[in-house]
């Protein structure tokens, strides 16, 4: 009964909650605007990452070695250390503008080019799953390269990798309490202090509320979207 | 190339005719239209077009036929820059398609190609199909590539279809919407890449009517086909490729009445059993 009781003052007393939800919901607000950033930015740029990496000919070479070279070393260097080398390496660097951004716009920053290697990868399997005869019907009507592309295979592609796009996205929202270690002050690290402070934790609790809140929806509407898709699949197939 | 396809649409006949303009207005030219010089093509080791020399008057039909593998797709393929030429010489309306230096884009403009698979755009409905390369590859307005396009789509007799999407339509209604796809680039060349092979029996009609149509308004083809029947009605030379080569070329009463080569003569009698030849 004591141990109920222990866990039960620990996480769950009301209080604390109370106390807890105005300093956690200031820091969530941060990871919202860090996410809505971010996201857009990723949508961007690997798109344009993924076409580089797909352009033919021997003139485009250093191009596509220079997009391999930015997925290979952002996908396999852990988030917390882009993050530390973004947000502490750049105002090391003491260059005037880029070295005098806020907290808030290194972890983007951070988050941005982790999540574009991973995105660029999403979305170049999504230009080779489009049928290279659909590339050669475009190119017979006398579209340029970049035509077909941009009328005719990047739709096509965009459309069919939006699951698992939307399952990147889970995990940026997720990851945007790891750029706290930088000193972004969002909802983890107000946590944290807030628990620190009062010596329990549900403020703990209220932040991962607040998380599932967001990627839970995301997460159906993922499924939603993979059902529909396999539903008219099968219809075509008739 | 003209632009005056929304008044070339007043009278159906005119709506196919090919693009006017270029070399082989006038006077006729000495030199034909398509003149393939000794093409030869490797996949890796295989060699699958061995020196092909073709010559294709202008409005005149040229119908390829031979066993699958033979090299009639890779031979179209080449003529539309789809695949590279590795020996020999195209020359195309007086354009040398061969010369490294050639205008991919604006070549492939007068060259329509339809495929067996037909290829239409899956995202785009039926009469943004036909409209894309009117307006992105010849920079027509809007308003211009439409009215290019319904007439075409009339025409076939699917202008009601414009706003659905290729997979509402049947297999043959899809593959006359790719031919007028081709045909809205006003092309001087059509190459036909056994556009019926992919078609159950019954839609196979409606498809040649149109290509028969095509040929009556004088367009100039070249056509690979299993359809042996439409091949010695429609066509001034039939080919018969083996092997990547051409084994024997010659009017299609010759080629099916008295073919003089041995492995032609197995080909059509086999084709006969399969009951192609109508």
């Amino acid at each position: 009964m004591h141990a109920l009781h222990q866990v039960l003052h620990a996480f769950f007393n009301p209080h604390s909650y109370t106390l807890a939800m105005p300093d956690v919901w200031a820091g969530f607000q941060v990871n919202l605007r860090m996410m809505v950033i971010a996201e857009v930015l990723v949508l961007v740029l690997a798109l344009g990452i993924a076409i580089v990496r797909g352009l033919p000919g021997p003139a485009a070479k250093p191009l596509r070695a220079l997009a391999i070279g930015y997925a290979d070393f952002f996908r396999g260097t852990p988030i917390i250390i882009v993050a530390f080398l973004v947000g502490f390496g750049l105002p090391g660097l003491q260059l005037g503008y880029i070295s005098n951004r806020s907290f808030t716009t290194y972890g983007i920053i951070a988050l941005t080019l982790v999540y574009t290697a991973y995105v660029t990868e999403v979305y170049r399997a999504g230009i080779e799953s489009v049928h290279p005869s659909q590339r050669a019907a475009a190119r017979s009507l006398g579209l340029s390269y970049m035509q077909a592309m941009r009328h005719v295979v990047v739709p096509q592609a965009v459309r069919r990798v939006i699951p698992p796009l939307l399952n990147d996205f889970i995990g940026l929202q997720k990851d945007t309490a790891i750029v706290s270690v930088i000193g972004v002050s969002e909802a983890a690290l107000n946590a944290g202090q807030f628990s620190n402070r009062n010596g329990d934790f549900p403020s703990y609790v209220v932040a991962a509320v607040f998380f599932i809140l967001i990627t839970i929806p995301l997460a159906r509407f993922t499924d939603h979207l993979v059902q529909q898709r396999e539903r008219l699949e099968r219809a075509q197939a008739f | 190339m003209s632009t005056n396809g929304a008044a070339g649409a007043a009278d159906g006949g005119a709506v196919f005719s090919p693009g006017a303009g270029g070399l082989a207005d006038g006077a006729p030219s000495i030199d034909p239209f398509v003149d393939i010089r000794g093409v030869s093509k490797w996949f890796g080791d295989l060699q699958v077009l061995d020196k092909i020399s073709l010559d294709v008057p202008e409005h005149d039909v040229v119908c390829l036929i031979g066993a699958s593998g033979s090299g009639k797709s890779t031979l179209l393929r080449c003529l539309n820059l789809l695949e590279h030429v590795e020996e020999g010489e195209i020359v195309v309306d007086g354009q040398r398609l061969t010369h490294e230096r050639v205008d991919v884009n604006a070549l492939r403009r007068k060259i329509g190609i339809v495929f067996q698979a037909y290829n239409l755009f899956p995202h785009m409905t039926v009469l943004q199909n036909v409209m894309l390369s009117p307006r992105k590859a010849l920079g027509l307005s809007r308003n211009e590539a439409e009215e290019r396009a319904r007439p075409l789509l009339r025409r076939i007799g699917l202008e009601a279809k414009a706003g659905e999407y290729p997979d509402r339509l049947s297999g043959g209604q899809q593959q006359r919407v790719a031919i007028v796809r081709a045909l809205a680039m006003q092309p001087k060349l059509m190459l036909l890449d056994e556009i019926t092979s992919a078609l159950d029996p019954q839609l196979v009609a409606d498809v040649l009517d149109l290509v028969r149509e095509l040929a009556e308004s004088g367009m100039t083809m070249i056509v690979a086909t299993h359809e042996m029947g439409f091949a010695r009605e429609v066509a001034d030379k039939v080919c018969f490729l083996d092997a990547g080569c051409i084994l024997e070329e010659g009017p299609p009463q010759q080629i099916f009445g008295e073919p003089r080569e041995q492995r032609t003569r197995q080909f059509l009698s086999r084709v006969l059993e399969g009951g192609r030849m109508a």
